[in-house]
């Protein structure tokens, strides 16, 4: 048998420690609490599995897992097809290509909070430009009464605030495709469609897996801009998993079902980015196993 | 199928004062219908956007492209019906290498019977059949550069096929049997063909009219063998053969020569011109003279090297400031010189080219006149 060689050890300790300290132990207090009935500081009960078999059948948890699916796929949809027309439009080069990058960017540097604030004073039908506006229009507009209506702003606000940085993204993949392809493409007489068909969108591909990616979970763990903007009502109409989350741990204070949903909630979205990673890749290693096999 | 007329300059910049400002200078010259062309020139010459502007890629900033005699200046290039190849290959990597072949037929709404014809006959003149249903995004580079070759030439009804150095990613042995490919293509189809490339010997082998380029400017179009025994511009000496042309400083002396300094007796007419000449001499037309042999300079040789079917002897010819190199390429069984050596070269015979200012003014060569 071959000698291991142990030294490499000594190298990832400082890692193991930091990332310990910073991740794992917080994270195996939740696993703790999870598994315990914590009446006070000094009297705890072990519960098993109860806390997990509570939180499934809570119907209000389920109510926000559906919303939180439809919201985040209806993010998706939006966003990403959105901004890609953005980047295609965007100017390549010059100083409007600056001038439109900042300010297509300035949305994504607002504070979350702040972007709440904005749409809450927007979206006022007394002071607020699209309240006022719609209400002048004679369109009954309420993000604070109507449940659907609230889930459409929050919606909305999503768009406002992330559109632009799938825009960037595909802006950036879409600057890194040579010209000789739109050269060989105009010679071969494509038309636009066939253009972003055959050389846009599969050049793409690579960026947009990320812009997927993160918008899945940024938008799987939005928390701050619809408690700002509706606090998660009316009702419970915009009630997403984080803020259940939070009602439960902080404002009741059920630590047990709180951490047991926690955990849950992280292999939630632990498993759906890595089968969405999975398979957008394996679209694209299809054509790489090819190109290697045959090279 | 055209004829191409251009009569034009371009320059990138708005505004442009001086020659160095210019991509192209001005130019005039025909690509006659079915011909088959070399733009040859080194790096920067301006051969690519000359390619680009006959194209349609690249607007020329003055003057006119005329496909027969219909000036073509703000049509696209699908409105001008040319294909062209570019240097590196573009393949679309989604689809398979007949969907990549069809595809330029398909925008043009051909029929699904006559794609499949084209498609199946290009693919086997660039012996791509056994691929067909690959995907394109899985080949070698050289497959790739094939399979843009056969997107150019699957059109059968295109003014002309523009070729941007497209053997350059191909491996040397494959190099010449695609060369042999695109003639015998020529030969069968007939189409025009302009081809771009630094490379003399794929722009002698492929084309019968070459354009040698440089710094913008078109120095001369001809034969591979006008090329070579009279150079208009001593760049296209320089440029072509393998060494370059010989060229000695000489001055009218009497009746007979001053080359670099050494007093040769005339042996032929000789140019009027009185100013600065240089002489040029291929190295293949280079002999060894009788010592004070009319015609002969005196050289010292400071090497000589085997390069297996010849000798290439490089030799000074004068002394000081007028040396000058000359390199010679001798028959093997003559008895070659040695390094050290002091031997005579005769330098004006029936292949001497005399220039003033860059420009070729008077030849001794028997061939006739070419208008450039």
């Amino acid at each position: 048998m071959k000698p291991v060689n142990q030294k490499a050890w000594f190298l990832i300790l400082p890692v193991i420690l930091c990332v310990a300290f910073s991740a794992i132990l917080p994270l195996m207090t939740v696993v703790n609490y999870s598994v315990q009935d914590i009446i006070s500081p000094e009297r705890r009960v072990f519960v098993g599995t109860e806390w997990f078999k509570a939180v499934m059948r809570d119907d209000d948890l389920q109510g926000a897992l559906l919303r939180q699916i439809s919201f985040s796929l209806a993010v998706l949809a939006v966003e990403i097809p959105l901004g890609i027309a953005l980047a295609l439009t965007m100017p390549a080069k010059g100083w409007q290509s600056s001038a439109v990058l900042v300010t297509i960017a300035i949305s994504l540097l607002i504070p979350w909070n702040v972007v709440g604030t904005i749409w809450q004073i927007f979206g006022r039908a007394d002071i607020g430009l699209m309240g006022a506006t719609l209400a002048a229009l004679g369109i009954e507009y309420s993000y604070t009464g109507n449940a659907t209506q609230a889930w459409l702003t929050v919606l909305l606000m999503d768009v406002w605030h992330w559109t632009p940085l799938v825009a960037l993204l595909c802006f950036a993949g879409l600057r890194a495709i040579p010209d000789a392809y739109y050269q060989a493409a105009s010679i071969d007489g494509a038309s636009k469609l066939a253009v972003f068909r055959y050389i846009q969108l599969p050049k793409l591909r690579g960026v947009l897996v990320i812009a997927v990616l993160l918008r899945f979970m940024d938008s799987f763990m939005i928390y701050t801009e619809p408690f700002v903007l509706t606090g998660g009502g009316p009702g419970n109409a915009t009630t997403f998993l984080s803020q259940y989350l939070t009602q439960k741990a902080v404002g009741q204070f059920d630590l047990g079902p709180a951490a047991a949903f926690s955990l849950i909630y992280f292999l939630i979205i632990l498993a759906l980015s890595f089968v969405l990673y999975n398979w957008m890749q394996r679209v694209g290693t299809a054509d790489k196993a090819a190109e290697t096999g045959h090279a | 199928m055209a004829r191409i007329d251009l009569d034009l300059a371009h320059s990138y910049k708005p505004n442009p004062q001086q020659d160095s400002d210019y991509a192209l200078l001005p130019l005039k010259m025909t690509f006659e219908d079915g011909g088959a062309y070399a733009l040859l020139g080194p790096s920067g010459c301006g051969k690519t956007s000359l390619l680009n502007i006959i194209s349609g890629l690249v607007r020329p900033s003055q003057g006119t492209v005329a496909f027969d005699g219909v000036v073509m200046n703000d049509k696209t290039p699908q409105q001008r019906n040319i294909a062209q190849v570019f240097q590196f290959p573009v393949i679309y990597d989604t689809m398979t290498v007949a969907e990549n072949l069809a595809f330029p037929l398909r925008n043009r709404g051909v029929s699904a019977d006559r794609i499949k014809l084209r498609v199946g006959k290009i693919a086997e003149m660039l012996e791509l059949s056994g691929q067909l249903d690959v995907r394109a995004a899985g080949l070698a580079a050289d497959a790739k550069q094939k399979i843009s070759l056969g997107r150019g030439l699957v059109r059968e009804d295109v003014s002309a096929v523009l070729f941007d150095e497209p053997l350059t990613v191909i491996d040397p042995h494959l190099k010449w049997q695609l060369r042999r490919k695109l003639k015998q293509i020529h030969h069968e189809l007939k189409l025009t063909l302009v081809y771009v490339t630094h490379d003399q010997v794929e722009a002698l082998t492929f084309a019968d009219q070459v354009v040698v380029m440089t710094r913008g400017r078109a120095v001369q179009i001809g034969s591979a063998s006008d090329l070579f025994e009279r150079p208009q511009h001593t760049f296209v000496g320089h440029f072509i053969g393998s060494p370059g042309m010989n060229f000695l400083p000489a001055q009218r002396s009497g009746s007979g020569l001053q080359v670099a300094g050494c007093p040769v007796a005339a042996t032929g007419p000789l140019p009027a011109a009185s100013g600065a000449l240089r002489l040029g001499i291929r190295p293949e037309y280079i002999t060894l003279a009788a010592p004070g042999a009319p015609g002969a300079v005196p050289a010292l040789v400071t090497q000589a090297q085997d390069i297996g079917t010849y000798w290439l002897v490089t030799a000074q010819v004068g002394t000081g400031g007028a040396a000058t190199t000359v390199r010679a390429r001798l028959n093997p069984e003559a008895a070659v010189p040695a390094a050290g050596q002091t031997v005579w070269l005769a330098v004006l015979g029936s292949h001497t080219c005399f220039y003033a200012n860059e420009l070729l003014v008077s030849a001794t060569s028997p061939i006739p006149e070419v208008s450039a």
